[in-house]
């Protein structure tokens, strides 16, 4: 019977069935980051169990390193003891560490594919819910918590039920100025944040053929975005391209064997689906959130929708974020002051995105009065990006080039918001608060967007710079 | 250390209207920066409670509630066990609402705290009727997926893996999948990238 890439791998990775009808599903690559992982070492010790597979688990750090000055002991104590406590679990287990300064540090959604640890066809698990990243390289890969963390570390393997599977059909040509990030956009505002709850993703169709492995990247990071807990990418020749070579790929006559593998694991032809949607490319246009979720966006040209032309049961959020932004309905946000452009994460922090924005800013300088921001997603990304003179274009352009981390996607380190500061954002979260100011402002948009606003010092429609 | 089978769940409810309420309003990012949980239950909904007097986590007729009552896609965006944990930390022990982000959900299986779904017009019943009888008792049976207030019962949805896990007392997974035993070492085996290709 034919089968999709879900199906294949849910099925390799089936230890058994759990009595309570779950299944339990090895995990094939396990990533721990500092922020969530402590935490599940200290229940490890507590219950006196050791790591199973220490060599199928990877560490970085990412949300608190500093960008600026990152020689340790940190000035914040909190994250010097969070640092502290991820080398300490690393030594003690034997858990290999890309640690600060080694070269191999980043994001950890950027670090492993670029290290080629993420995989066609393995199960990926990761203390972040943007571990949906991974599924662009045809990896299933789920966000976990820390208990779950506990599970993987003590057993290598998670209880899970499997989830239905959603196609998205992306068909068509991305106009120039519009990017993976403005397709994941417009998907999450038509389906709604919740709308992918208890389905996987197959992104598909001839828009998503197209597309370069890293923005593929940006596609599925923003899965869970809008609700779905997993999203992937068939295996093909882009996916193979880009793993050749990598230092954890398959090397030689292996990664021959390897393709061969994994072009098998992809979904069969005529596999069947428990929904589909479509979405034409060609009719997209740059898009920038309004509001305090990834689903309230508009086309950069479009009005915000008014509120009395919703459903009753949305009315009440979309009166909160209108006010929490201070938007008004019918505004259009072209136009929109910025105090703050922060371009990284990992949904916008690789080279090809950095590159994008330097296209950008190569024609101008950050507004006075406003804060600007690169950060890339990894010491790999920054060192190809300066091999490439990306940084001085920056510079010259009046941004702060800084060290890689997750940095203004969540504001734990001390690139913050500060009060009602509005933020053009490349990153993925527009939540209130999320930026590290409880009453800091996120505008979601693309890294060309985001670098066109820095030098406009307000929202603009990237296609009018580079035309 | 074995979990102890959860049946069923009495006490007083707390309701937190809004869709869409995130884990990092729960719980603010800047409080992550910790190695352990906690002292997490004093900075729950931290931001909102600063901005919002009348937050129902400020309201002291809600103190000493067990479960807290929500709206649609509670818990949604960032996987951060923190906001579970702060909750019950504050003593939240069942949630009830229309629908949860799906990681929140699992978090909140893993540490003991069961999540029912309700259709929307029950869901804002209790909403309502909770916030006028702060004081009267809810019972949750799982056994039933039944919630009871007063004189009404409604009838609950709950995943049946995780209702099963809480009946069985297996909530807390990772006793269960050590029991596999050597049957996870030969999957490993059996993997072309583990075993090489
Ligand atoms: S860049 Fe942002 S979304 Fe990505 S892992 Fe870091 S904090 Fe999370």
């Amino acid at each position: 019977m034919a089968e999709t890439l879900l199906d294949k791998v849910w099925r390799l990775h089936t230890v058994r069935e759990l009595p309570s009808g779950q299944t339990q599903l090895f995990v094939g690559l396990h990533l721990i980051h500092e922020v969530t992982s402590p935490q599940a070492f200290h229940m490890l010790r507590e219950r006196g169990l050791k790591v199973r597979f220490p060599e199928r688990t990877f560490a970085t750090m990412d949300h608190i390193v500093p960008t600026d000055e990152q020689t340790r002991p940190f000035a914040d104590p909190l994250a010097e003891q969070m640092a502290a406590a991820l080398i300490e679990n690393c030594q003690q287990y034997g858990i290999p560490l890309f640690d600060i300064g080694s070269g191999r540090q980043g994001i950890v959604h950027v670090i492993g594919p670029e290290l080629g640890l993420t995989q066609p066809g393995m199960t990926i698990a990761c203390g972040d819910s943007h571990t949906s990243t991974h599924g662009a390289l045809g990896a299933l890969a789920f966000g976990i918590g820390t208990s779950q963390i506990r599970d993987v570390l003590a057993t290598q393997c998670l209880a899970m039920s499997k989830p239905k599977l959603r196609r998205l059909l992306i068909e068509g040509t991305l106009p120039r100025g519009v990017y993976a990030k403005d397709v994941i956009l417009a998907i999450i505002h038509r389906l709604g944040v919740k709308g992918g709850v208890g389905y996987a993703y197959e992104y598909a169709g001839s828009a998503v053929a197209a597309m370069s492995m890293e923005e593929r990247l940006t596609l599925c990071n923003m899965t869970i975005e809008g609700g779905a807990r997993v999203g992937y990418v068939n295996p093909d020749r882009v996916t193979f391209e880009y793993l050749k070579g990598r230092p954890y790929a398959p090397q030689g006559e292996a990664f021959h064997r390897a393709v061969a593998w994994w072009k098998q694991i992809a979904s069969d032809p005529d596999a069947t689906y428990d929904d589909e949607v479509r979405l034409d490319a060609t009719a997209l246009q740059p898009m920038v959130t309004w509001g305090i979720n990834p689903g309230q966006s508009v086309g950069v040209n479009d009005p915000i929708p008014d509120p009395r032309t919703l459903p009753e049961s949305e009315r009440a959020s979309y009166e909160e974020a209108l006010a929490f932004m201070s938007f008004r309905p019918g505004q259009r946000l072209i136009g929109t002051p910025i105090d703050v452009a922060f371009i990284g994460s990992c949904t916008n922090g690789r080279l090809s995105d950095l590159r994008a924005a330097a296209e950008v800013a190569r024609r101008g300088k950050v507004a006075a009065g406003a804060r600007a921001l690169v950060v890339p997603g990894s010491e790999a990304v920054a060192r190809a990006a300066e091999a490439e003179g990306l940084h001085e274009i920056f510079q010259q352009a009046g941004f702060q080039w800084r060290r890689a981390g997750c940095s203004m996607c969540l504001g734990m380190n001390p690139d913050r918001l500060r009060g009602r500061e509005i933020c053009a954002s490349s990153s993925n979260r527009n939540f209130k608060g999320r930026q590290g100011s409880p009453t800091g402002r996120t505008l979601l948009m693309s890294p060309a967007m985001v670098a066109a606003a820095a030098i406009a010092g307000q929202v603009i429609d990237v296609r009018e710079v580079l035309s | 250390m074995k979990p102890m089978p959860v049946r069923e769940i009495r006490g007083r409810a707390i309701p937190l209207p809004g869709n869409d309420i995130d884990t990092d309003r729960i719980i603010p990012g800047r409080f992550l920066r910790c190695v352990t949980f906690e002292g997490l239950e004093k900075h729950v909904f931290e931001d909102d409670r600063q901005q919002y007097e009348d937050h129902p986590f400020n309201q002291e007729r809600y103190r000493g509630a067990s479960i807290l009552v929500v709206e649609r896609n509670f818990g949604c965006g960032s996987s951060r066990e923190h906001a579970p944990q702060a909750l019950f930390r504050w003593g939240i022990r069942a949630i009830v609402g229309i629908s949860f982000g799906e990681i929140f959900f699992s978090n909140c299986t893993a540490i003991g705290i069961p999540c029912l779904t309700l259709d929307e017009s029950d869901a804002y019943w209790l909403l309502e009727t909770v916030s006028h009888h702060p004081d009267e008792e809810l019972s949750i049976d799982l056994e039933t997926v039944t919630i009871r207030m007063g004189e009404r019962t409604l009838r609950a949805t709950m995943p049946e893996g995780a209702r099963q896990q809480f009946l069985q007392g297996t909530w807390d997974s990772t006793q269960t999948l050590l029991e596999a035993g050597e049957a996870i070492d030969r999957l490993a085996r059996r993997l072309p990238y583990i075993a090489g290709f």
